[in-house]
């Protein structure tokens, strides 16, 4: 296969783009783009895409309220959730060398759901609703270093991680169902829907604070991403090439933390994106983490739009929340990659 | 561990004693507290007028018996998953087999608008073989088999599953969201003792064929192929295994809601205290699973009064270390 190798930086940086990249890329693109158009088109009201066109060019502006305030940043946070849950998957899979793990799977998720939770029941009435993000992703955060800590004996075991990572997340669990029973009957609604997973209600300050969360990770990512390449093959490999694994190790997993708290705090526990969009885009493209970061990306984003898309129009006027059918989706999935890895 | 027959017998009446006792106090302790000798006489010789005798034949008594029953019949369902999965990782909730139940229940509920106990139930022992069936079906495959970290993980996948759909399912239904928080949350107070009374006919005769199940599993446990050395007929051992699960792990779910974690730690103690015997095990397990449970919910009812912890909450807080405790000790590694 052809491809072109650019290289930064006295190599500190490289990312390899072959023809077969940019053509998924350009495809993945032109999926998204249609429905994300859709998704500003359908709903109770529906405009048709010429109109939609319109409206977003400024020709007419009879749809502002519909179309710019209600749709378009839900649309966009869409994007944005599924394309951190994606990513955030991609790392914790290259990390843990084993294509089943996800956020949600060794508990990232439920942390950062604790830390809603909790800031939900104790912080509501007293603090601003816009600091529950860095609740949810100091929960995150807490769990993620907590599961690594307790599973350090001498470096990190892959299987380890996931069990322990399972251990601590029925814990965390446990206290947000606590919390659900203590309060009253409007807060555990509130929490009920938030932890189901829903972008229902998305604000432009939603979109653009969740931006803001999200440039924290990437410079990380795109300055030690080639070595998640070589992490894949293994921890004496690494070593023997000069690669810092247990510092490089910690670094990722707190990128993958940061990415996948973020989504949560944004979008409630949205689950198994992060476990499938990588494997849609390993199929497609060549196994290089920026450039497979990039598909996976899209993918993600893809599947949560069409989640939401679905989530809100089948059952109109009700909104379910999109969590409901990336499992419905992802769970099977999971079993399915659970079967074709039965030998492993 | 115990070693000579003699100390075994012992312990054992030394455990029946320990969970007489913290069944007494579970009546005794409460928002009102009674003392023992009161207690005593409300089993004794009941008087309606007296307000303690009624409080506790009311409501603590129900609850005592709740925990009781279902404690042998958590630790039970732990032992013999663990024996059928051959995993010292595995109990019922970690196979997805509460979350199978608890879903079939919600969608009885919201949608079938089912209403009677036995209803529940058999909503229940199907959720839970469905689901108990698939995890088995999935972890199974493979060169390997059934290892820890594939059971394990085919459980989690469909638990969370279950779990988003039953969510799904109350989101469009508010109204029955503080209905049936409690079987997810999982609880012994202000349960129907109809409740229990229409699973105990099962409960009781799966009890029964526990009993005849400790030989067998013995030599189960020595591997599939020496078990068929040995004469056993394999695929007829698994079969009673998962049913005895079933049974014994969808009835108490449909009592007392998704209650994890007896499941797990008991058996480990059991065999701590007594090594590989199952005819052992089993009665140790039995009681064990018992008193852990009646002193989760005294300790539930006493730590945040005059509110209370759910008692699922609590066996999580205890089990969830336990489980990291197993998995940092590489358990899963035999």
């Amino acid at each position: 296969m052809k491809y072109w190798t650019l290289r930064l930086f006295n190599d500190r940086i490289s990312i390899q783009v072959s023809m077969r990249w940019l053509l998924t890329v350009a495809g993945w693109l032109a999926v998204v783009g249609g429905v994300f158009l859709l998704s500003l088109s359908a709903g109770s009201n529906w405009i048709p895409l010429s109109e939609v066109f319109k409206q977003l060019t400024g020709q007419i502006d009879q749809h502002t309220f519909v179309v710019e305030t209600l749709r378009l940043p839900r649309a966009l946070l869409a994007l944005l959730v599924g394309a951190a849950l994606g990513v955030a998957g991609l790392i914790l899979q290259s990390l843990v060398r084993n294509p089943l793990a996800s956020p949600d799977i060794i508990g990232i998720t439920s942390g950062a759901s604790l830390g809603a939770v909790t800031f939900i029941s104790f912080g509501a009435g007293v603090i601003s609703m816009q600091y529950l993000p860095l609740a949810a992703i100091l929960g995150g955060l807490l769990a993620a270093l907590l599961i690594y800590l307790i599973s350090w004996n001498k470096g990190v075991t892959p299987i380890r991680l996931v069990l322990i990572g399972v251990g601590l997340s029925a814990i965390m669990k446990a206290c947000v169902t606590f919390m659900l029973v203590m309060s009253e009957t409007a807060t555990t609604t509130k929490s009920y829907i938030w932890l189901t997973g829903s972008i229902y209600g998305a604000s432009w300050s939603d979109v653009t604070s969740m931006i803001w969360w999200l440039l924290i990770p990437i410079p990380f990512l795109i300055v030690f991403g080639r070595g998640l390449n070589v992490t894949e093959i293994g921890e004496d490999f690494s070593v023997s090439v000069g690669i810092r694994v247990q510092l490089q190790q910690f670094i990722f997993l707190m990128c993958s933390v940061m990415l996948a708290g973020t989504a949560a705090a944004f979008a409630g526990g949205i689950e198994f994106v992060g476990l499938m969009a990588p494997h849609i885009a390993r199929r497609m493209v060549h196994r290089s983490f920026p450039g497979l970061a990039v598909v996976t990306a899209l993918v993600g984003a893809f599947l949560v739009i069409i989640a939401d898309l679905v989530a809100r129009t089948l059952f109109l006027p009700l909104d379910i929340p999109a969590g409901v059918f990336t499992a419905a989706i992802g769970a099977p999935f999971f079993l399915y990659l659970l079967f074709r890895y039965r030998n492993q | 561990m115990l070693h000579s027959p003699l100390v075994k017998w012992i312990g054992l009446i030394g455990l029946f004693l320990a969970v007489a006792l913290l069944f007494l106090t579970s009546l005794a302790v409460g928002q009102t507290a009674i003392p023992l000798s009161e207690t005593w006489e409300a089993l004794t010789q009941y008087d309606p007028d007296n307000t303690n005798h009624l409080i506790i034949g009311t409501s603590r008594l129900s609850r005592a018996v709740i925990s009781l029953v279902i404690g042998i019949n958590l630790a039970l369902a732990g032992v013999f998953v663990q024996a059928l999965t051959r995993n010292p990782l595995a109990a019922p909730d970690l196979l997805g087999i509460n979350a199978g139940a608890i879903f079939f229940i919600v969608f009885a509920i919201t949608w079938l608008e089912v209403s009677s106990l036995s209803g529940y139930m058999w909503f229940a022992f199907l959720g839970a073989a469905i689901a108990g069936g698939t995890v088995f079906f999935l972890g199974s495959l493979g060169r390997d088999g059934l290892t820890p970290i594939k059971v394990i993980l085919a459980g989690v996948a469909l638990t969370a599953l279950f779990v988003s759909f039953t969510q799904g399912m109350l989101v469009l239904d508010e109204q029955s969201i503080q209905t049936v928080l409690f079987w997810i949350a999982g609880s012994v107070a202000g349960r129907d003792m109809d409740m229990l009374m229409s699973v105990m006919p099962f409960l009781l005769s799966a009890l029964v064929v526990s009993f005849f199940m400790a030989r067998p599993m013995g030599v189960f446990s020595s591997g599939d192929d020496v078990a068929k050395g040995l004469g056993q007929k394999v695929g007829v051992t698994k079969l009673i295994l998962g049913l005895l699960v079933i049974v014994l792990a969808g009835g108490s779910v449909a009592v007392v809601g998704s209650v994890g974690f007896i499941g797990l730690i008991v058996p480990h103690m059991a065999k701590s205290l007594v090594g590989n015997d199952y005819r052992w095990i089993l009665p140790y397990s039995g009681l064990l699973g018992a008193a852990i449970l009646l002193s989760a919910d005294i300790v539930a009812r006493i730590i945040i009064a005059p509110q209370e912890v759910p008692i699922g909450v609590m066996t999580a807080l205890i089990g969830g270390p336990f489980f990291i405790y197993l998995a940092k000790k590489g358990v899963a590694k035999k």
